[in-house]
């Protein structure tokens, strides 16, 4: 009775709860790709089975296209530099900037998510359906695809939008949470060998949930210490010195890890290869090219606005994370034998080359960090691309020794994964290079030269397992039942959009080098 | 025309020739081959009118050309010879069409014994001329970073011929030069990085008030010790990777055993010359004070590479890797040169470069002639060829005696010059140096005395001697080996401006002559 009448009271006075004021024309983007991801549902809910694709496919296209249109109107019309929706979202320069890229790079992975090349794709017909059980012979039988994974990823790219854009921890919390959980599911839907597939997706989600409860209970422990979750808000706070350190120390650690997760930053980085490895390759692709973009956007902005004060106690802790990333992958990529579980290594491996870029915490750093994460994004996803394409009766021919001679089958396939692995490996003339100097050289000036000693040592250490697929391919000679190359419309656009940056990046990156500078003027907004 | 952009269209040329070759049909060989031919002759015309019109008295560098290229890192596309470079350059393209020539008709199977079946022809030209262009370029770039871009596109295409047209351990030689050489030059990377900040600091504090990798305006800053300490270890260990000296040189015999002779020609002659050419350039002018002091330990290398090198030579039993060692040993003559800082030992040194170019370039033709008729490159198969092959057993005395530095032949008098220079400053290393001319008789002599004197052993039986195209591939190297002999006045000409810059730069000046002991008695002779 008594709690009634206080809502009744609250109700009363009416005019005492002032509405949200939401800038719908800012976050434009954003709402445009969830509001896709719902119509995508209501596709798979009211839409005939045999229309789905050839409707969620251009709702997502369209979708991500004027969301990226919008993003650039944005950027365009003026310079924007303030905070939308009651202060829970950034909208600024290095915001939209990484939100511009992760839509490209969402675009590019969704012609691989697209494509039904040989009437199939790459995702299981019916994901409800056990392995090996009679209900999934029926499905294949039926020549059925679900297209459920169109709405999800739209749904995780709304969280990777939002990811970078969260100015405080709570709405970052959220953002992760709607970027991770369609994510798990995705890594689950591979049409073949769906055990390692699912394998991977329990993996992924327990990893992923413990990684959640740390980044909460570092806000929760945060929110004790400075009394908002608000970043900004965190940053006065200890700028003034006062309050527990404790609280503020032990919040910093945890969020720190729930960040370094999501990058696969060593000692974090556990999951990434088995879920690389097991995934779908199309959603590994947009794993690691999107989501390594959005969790660096969150994490350059938790380091740039809320502790860049605090930088003295966490720059030693970076520097460590920075150089056992970069060592550890390279080092453990050398024994691997399965394309993909080395590329989830060789990712591991730029993830540190990207972190010496963070521990700069320069303008120059931001932007070369934002550099090399878009030139870096293309290059993945081309050369998850060209891995779809090799393929074995079983399915994609992701072992090594299965490559053998390829350079003598189909040279122009070859050829390009080389051009691939030489830009992953920094060779100058591609985008992987001009990536490397520009965080490498902002290190330096940041006086983080021991730092980048250790990144070109990695790099050498890293360039011996992509040389060595290029030995594989070029150098051996081919086996007798060697695996076959099928080459979807789409995704041989895919491949030529990631060569195409790559060169381009890599030859004349000044444009991108510009924009990237432009845009980090103001650095991030408080 | 003194607008003309020369060096840019010698570096185009080759490039839209490896372009035009691959996109040849693979069946016109003959078309492919006189195509390739065609495109070298033309540079190597170009380049001869280009040096005509060098002013040996005139600015350091001519022909120079400087466009932005990426703002944002303060690169250019710069461009620009001293005496140095162009003598290089000249060398460069006076060698790829004798090597074109030279591999005209086996497919180039001179790599050894049991080379798979046929490979592509066009590869192997387009190859050849990408690697041209990169070799002009890395002795023509005046901007550093644009010198690491050309300095690692060298690369590339050497390792896919030695990997591809290489003999049975093809894979490991192409992966060892690479990771070796890759190695090196990422550790110039961070010295190359380093740059950009220093020269970004205010002129006061020695640096140059704008980031720039401009060679001109990088020596004029004022670096501290401790700094430019270990800029020039980062560059020099590349370059002493590069040249290769002894303890780094592990790569080249490989290299050399598994390379086609052709191919070898150009990484011997030409592609480590960037070593000792970068040693001088770099190494010396912008860090004068370093290089002084790191003089000692780098002479002590020298003598050891040069001591080393020749003994190791004498117990090969393989041609090819006997003549890498005795290269190593050569290149030990270069660096002892060029860190004697006398401006005899300086000029010597460079001069050296030109000759070894040619005097191992002809030994290494010659060998793959042998190659070619023998199907071995084991010195105990042969014997007696002089017998049965007089014009090749011939030119191979010529060619090695050459190699022993034998007066009247070009070697003769960079050794000396190198010799005397040394000697006026570092006697000691003179004198342990000279023990290198005598082990390079054993070598030499011992090497032709086994392969062509002696009885004639019966696989030789019905060698052929050289065709015609082969005599064409070699006469004109004989014949510049013999013209330098003697006049070799017009070359260092052309070089000696530009080590008296260099000497300028580092502040050395020849050791006035000193007279010691009885002075009657010295004045006694005549």
């Amino acid at each position: 009775m008594s709690r009634s009448s206080h809502v009744s009271a609250v109700l009363a006075q009416g005019g005492e709860i002032p509405a949200p004021h939401i800038e719908y024309g800012q976050i434009g983007p954003l709402l445009l790709v969830l509001g896709v991801a719902v119509a995508g549902v209501l596709v798979e809910a009211f839409a005939g089975r045999t229309w789905r694709y050839y409707l969620q496919v251009p709702v997502a296209f369209l979708g991500l296209a004027g969301a990226l249109v919008w993003t650039i109107l944005l950027g365009w019309r003026d310079d924007p530099h303030h905070v939308a929706a009651e202060g829970a979202l950034g909208v600024d320069g290095p915001t939209l900037f990484l939100q511009g890229t992760i839509l490209v790079l969402a675009l590019v992975c969704l012609l691989l998510i697209a494509e039904r090349g040989d009437g199939r794709g790459a995702f299981a017909a019916q994901a409800s359906a056990l392995p090996g059980s009679e209900a999934e012979q029926r499905t294949a039988a039926a020549g059925i695809t679900q297209t459920e994974v169109f709405p999800l990823m739209m749904f995780a790219v709304g969280g990777m939008l939002m990811f970078p854009a969260s100015n405080d921890l709570l709405t970052m919390f959220v953002a992760l949470e709607v970027m991770s959980l369609p994510l798990y599911l995705l890594c689950g839907l591979a049409r073949r060998r769906r055990l390692l597939s699912q394998e991977a997706a329990v993996k992924y989600f327990l990893l992923g949930a413990f990684s959640s409860a740390f980044f909460l209970y570092g806000t929760a422990l945060l929110y004790g210490y400075a009394g908002s979750v608000k970043l900004a808000d965190i940053a006065t706070q200890i700028s003034k010195d006062a309050g527990s350190e404790t609280l503020l120390l032990a919040g910093v650690a945890l969020l720190s890890a729930g960040l370094l997760f999501k990058l696969g930053a060593v000692p974090f980085h556990m999951w990434k290869p088995d879920v690389y490895q097991g995934a779908p390759t199309p959603i590994t692709a947009l794993m690691a090219s999107c989501t390594l973009v959005a969790a660096f956007g969150a994490i350059l902005r938790v380091y740039y606005v809320a502790f860049e004060t605090l930088k003295w106690d966490w720059e030693p802790i970076l520097w460590g994370v920075s150089i056992l990333t970069m060592v550890i992958g390279a080092i453990i990529a050398i024994t691997q034998t399965d394309l993909k579980r080395m590329l989830a290594y060789s990712s591991i491996a730029h993830a540190g080359f990207l972190l010496t870029g963070v521990v700069a915490t320069n303008q120059n750093g931001l932007s070369g960090t934002l550099f090399y994460l878009a030139a870096y994004g293309f290059t993945t996803i081309g050369a998850f691309a060209v891995i779809t394409m090799v393929r074995d009766a079983g399915g994609e021919a992701a072992h090594l020794s299965r490559w053998a001679g390829l350079g003598k089958r189909s040279p122009v396939v070859a050829g390009v994964f080389a051009f691939f692995l030489l830009a992953f490996a920094g060779i100058p003339l591609t985008s992987g290079f001009t990536g490397k100097f520009a965080v490498f050289k902002a290190a330096v000036e940041a006086h983080a030269t021991p730092l980048v000693v250790v990144g070109v040592v990695s790099s050498a250490v890293a360039a011996f397992f992509y040389v060595r697929v290029i030995v594989v391919m070029f150098f051996s000679e081919p086996e007798a039942d060697g695996p076959t190359v099928v080459a979807g419309p789409a995704t041989a656009a895919a491949v030529a959009l990631g060569l195409t940056a790559t060169v381009v990046l890599g030859v004349l990156p000044q444009p991108l080098l510009d924009l990237a500078g432009h845009a980090t003027t103001h650095m991030f907004v408080r | 025309m003194s607008d003309f952009p020369w060096l840019s269209v010698l570096i185009a040329l080759p490039l839209v020739g490896a372009v035009l070759v691959s996109v040849l049909p693979r069946e016109r060989e003959t078309l492919v081959k006189q195509v390739a031919l065609g495109v070298s002759v033309l540079v190597g015309v170009l380049t001869l009118i280009m040096a005509a019109r060098f002013d040996a008295g005139g600015a350091r560098f001519q022909f120079d050309e400087k466009y932005w290229w990426i703002k944002e890192f303060g690169v250019h596309w710069a461009l620009g010879v001293d005496g140095v470079a162009l003598v290089l350059i000249v060398l460069s393209v006076i060698l790829v069409p004798l090597v074109i020539v030279a591999s005209w008709n086996e497919d180039d199977r001179s790599g050894g014994v049991d080379v798979p079946a046929k490979r592509s022809v066009k590869t192997y030209m387009a190859l050849l001329l990408a690697l041209e262009a990169a070799m002009i370029g890395v002795f023509a770039a005046t901007d550093v970073f644009l010198f690491y871009v050309f300095f690692e596109a060298m690369l590339i295409p050497v390792y896919f011929i030695i990997g591809y047209y290489g003999g049975a351990q093809r894979s490991y030689a192409a992966v060892k030069f690479l990771l070796y050489s890759l190695f090196g030059g990422l550790l110039m990377l961070v010295a190359v990085i380093w740059l950009f900040p220093l020269s970004n600091r205010p002129a006061g504090e020695g640096g140059l008030g704008h980031g720039t990798f401009m060679f001109d305006e990088l020596t004029k800053m004022n670096i501290e010790p401790t700094t430019a300490k270990w800029l020039f270890l980062g560059f020099f260990v590349a370059f002493a990777i590069k040249a290769p000296m002894v303890p780094v040189h592990t790569w080249l015999p490989d290299a050399a055993q598994q390379s086609p002779a052709g191919a070898l020609v150009l990484i011997v002659g030409v592609l480590d010359k960037v070593g000792t050419y970068g040693m001088m350039r770099f190494c010396l002018e912008l860090f004068p004070g370093a290089a002084k002091w790191a003089t000692p330990v780098v002479l002590g290398f020298a003598v050891l590479s040069i001591i080393y090198g020749a003994v190791l030579a004498i117990g090969q039993v393989d041609l090819k890797r006997l003549i890498a060692y005795t290269s190593v040993s050569h290149f030990g003559f270069i660096v002892l040169g060029i860190f004697a800082m006398t401006s005899q030992g300086q000029s010597g040194a460079a001069l050296y470069m030109v000759n070894h170019g040619f005097s191992t370039g002809a030994l290494f033709l010659i060998v793959g002639f042998m190659i070619v008729r023998r199907r071995s490159a084991r010195i105990g198969d042969y014997g007696g060829v002089q017998k049965v092959a007089p014009v090749l057993a011939g030119t191979f005395l010529v060619a090695g005696l050459s190699g022993l530095s034998l007066p009247g032949l070009s070697p003769f008098v960079s050794e000396f010059l190198v010799l005397v220079g040394t000697f006026s400053r570092y006697r000691w290393a003179a004198v342990l140096a000279v023990s290198g001319v005598v082990l390079a008789a054993i070598y030499i002599l011992w090497m032709y005395q086994r392969t062509m004197g002696g009885p004639k052993v019966e696989a030789v039986e019905g060698m052929h001697d050289l065709s015609a195209r082969e005599k064409w591939a070699v006469a004109p190297i004989i014949a510049i080996i013999v013209a330098m002999g003697f006049f070799p006045q017009p070359v260092l000409h052309v070089i000696n401006p530009s080590v008296k810059e260099t000497l300028a730069r580092v502040d050395r000046h020849d050791p006035a002559p000193k007279i010691t002991g009885n002075v009657a008695e010295n004045g006694a002779r005549p």
